[in-house]
């Protein structure tokens, strides 16, 4: 058994940035990481997968992006690299290959007993920073797939070459949705998107990239407890972006000019006929209107002077098929794999301290977990802010969250979110 | 968004965004039952009642029992009493969607004026016939429209039509499939 003061689980850009946290504040910790460095970003991600941040957003904290490239999009490879020089710039604890199987309460004190595949550790606090996309969503439809279809999630699709012969039908029209069923159609097969509710972006408006202009106006800094609904904000797809070098965007109007048939979300899967909801013509309506108030707001803003900005110039509004496939009966149209993009969650499994709820999502307050002092949570969608999401979230939120656990360590701070709110 | 402080479209919303931040703490009493019963008159007329249901952990019941009848129209060869069920259903679906633009009006600080809906729903009576086995029981295809007056610019007010439909029971009852057991007691 090790004593330590934080034990990091995972060593992502979360588990990293809060590592140097700790070590700028001088608090013993250890990062137990069950693979090595930016393992997930090593290995369960598909080939062509670019983050959907611009390079210049991606730095951690006292780590900016110093390449050549800061408007690019790095590829997984590249994350990792990122990752590991940063692991070893800021000198990390990490213990590689080391998995972790329970986090629990420990007996004789107020901290937490971390059991792994490689001995114990004893800790006054522990920040979870295994990823927010641990395991692949899958919805209930998927369990009436007819066997010799391939079902693939976007965590186990790697290219086109990993499919079964035949069309191909991918659920969900998030990033990941509407860049492999580009990516699959490009590579010349029979692609059906069913698509349900969705963030239609642009990649660039008036000259400059999206997330410089979520960026500058704010969007990104929005807070987790300023947003109506946060339970629901959390669980909205991510946008419609894929990082390219031509910068280019892709939605339901560049995915059927390429050859894609969009249908309406999934409803039910049986006897080999897929079903699919009539409402696709609100669902696209719902998310042109999103995206022009987003739109209004970015030229509300530019409104105020921003010097190099193009004319505006807005997408057509989404056009689909006027009576879209309500039904595909997947033997006959010789569909061979079913792409399943229907989001992640955290991988909480091992986790033995009552915090989850009846979901199993873990209820925190930004990263604060009130109802377990001492355990902390990064690196989920939208946990304390919209920035984090993406990489470069960490930065602000590991300063907050360590700021928090070093008064909780030191008896200064409750353990309720208000100290940071 | 224009928002006026004072719109009043007789949507309690604060006790709808209350009942949904109580019952994610306590899911089991969103479960909600919903309950008609019916009675074949003559012919093809039938009457039902809606009275009982249950949620909130309990049996609810409406302030009174509420009578709807169904019926075919002459040139089906019936006596033309009451709706076709069919014509039911597409009134359902504008009830729950006007009811839902003026939920969202209310929360979005929207005063309506007058909201009006025409459904219309398409229906190949060959396939409810036996007449063509490639031709469905149900509807082609349903249409619905809107005329709203109401203190929101023309965006406002589809984003108020857009939302409505996202969160619709009918519509979601209609566009979707849904599995239907029928038993013999």
């Amino acid at each position: 058994m090790v004593r330590t003061t934080v034990v990091i689980v995972g060593a992502g850009h979360s588990g990293l940035a809060m590592s140097r946290r700790l070590t700028e504040r001088s608090i013993d910790h250890v990062v137990l990481e069950r693979g090595e460095v930016a393992n997930s970003w090593r290995r369960d991600r598909w080939d062509s997968l670019r983050l959907l941040t611009p390079n210049w957003q991606s730095g951690l904290p006292g780590f900016d992006y110093a390449g050549a490239d800061p408007d690019g999009f790095m590829t997984s490879p590249e994350v990792a690299d990122h990752l590991g020089a940063y692991a070893r710039a800021i000198d990390a604890p990490v213990r590689s290959g080391v998995t972790v199987t329970s986090v629990a309460p420990a007996e004789a004190s107020a901290g937490y007993r971390v059991v792994t595949d490689d001995g114990a550790y004893d800790a006054d606090a522990v920040v979870l920073a295994n990823g927010g996309s641990g395991i692949a969503n899958l919805p209930p439809v998927a369990d009436g797939v007819p066997s010799g279809i391939l079902s693939l999630t976007a965590k186990t699709y790697r290219s086109p070459e990993s499919l079964a012969d035949g069309g191909v039908l991918v659920v969900g029209a998030s990033a990941s949705g509407a860049q492999l069923a580009d990516e699959i159609a490009r590579a010349g097969r029979d692609v059906t998107l069913a698509a349900g509710e969705h963030v239609r972006m642009p990649r660039t408006y008036r000259g400059r990239d999206i997330f410089w202009w979520m960026d500058a106006v704010g969007v990104l800094d929005e807070r987790f407890d300023e947003i109506d609904d946060i339970i629901r904000a959390r669980h909205v797809p991510s946008p419609q972006l894929v990082g390219s070098d031509d910068r280019r965007t892709v939605d339901i109007a560049s995915l059927r000019a390429n050859g894609v048939r969009v249908v309406g979300r999934v409803g039910r899967i049986h006897d080999g006929v897929a079903q699919f909801s009539g409402g696709l013509a609100n669902t696209v309506r719902l998310a042109d209107l999103k995206l022009d108030r987003l739109l209004d707001r970015f030229d509300a803003w530019a409104e105020t002077g921003v010097d190099g900005l193009t004319e505006p110039v807005r997408a057509e509004p989404t056009v689909v098929d006027d009576a879209p496939l309500l039904e595909l009966d997947l033997a006959r149209e010789k569909v061979g794999t079913i792409v399943w993009a229907t989001g992640y969650k955290p991988d909480y499994s091992w986790l033995d301290v009552p915090v989850l709820d009846y979901k199993g999502r873990l209820s925190h307050e930004g990263g604060v977990i009130p109802k377990s002092p001492g355990l902390y949570v990064m690196g989920t969608s939208l946990l304390r802010r919209r920035r984090s999401t993406y990489i470069g979230g960490a930065a602000q939120d590991s300063e907050e969250l360590a700021e928090h656990l070093a008064g909780y360590l030191a008896g200064r701070t409750a353990p309720s979110a208000a100290a940071i709110l | 968004m224009s928002t006026t402080a004072t719109a009043d479209n007789g949507v309690n919303t604060e006790a709808l965004l209350g009942a949904r931040d109580a019952l994610r703490e306590a899911p089991e009493a969103a479960q909600f039952t919903w309950k008609a019963t019916s009675e074949w008159i003559r012919g093809t007329h039938s009457r039902q009642t809606i009275e009982h249901f249950t949620g909130l952990g309990a049996g609810q019941k409406h302030v009174k029992a509420f009578v709807l009848e169904g019926d075919h129209p002459e040139v089906f060869a019936s006596e033309d009493n009451a709706p076709t069920p069919v014509e039911t259903v597409l009134a359902a679906l504008a009830g729950c969607l006007t009811a839902g633009v003026a939920a969202v009006a209310q929360n979005r600080g929207i005063q309506l004026k007058s909201v009006k809906a025409t459904v219309e729903g398409d229906h190949d009576i060959l396939g409810i016939l036996g007449g063509d086995p490639e031709v469905r029981n149900g509807f082609n295809d349903i249409r619905v429209n809107f005329e709203i007056d109401a203190d929101g610019s023309k965006e406002d007010i589809a984003a108020l039509v857009a939302q409505s439909q996202k969160r619709s029971a009918v519509f979601d009852a209609l566009t979707n499939p849904t599995n239907v057991t029928v038993s013999v007691s």
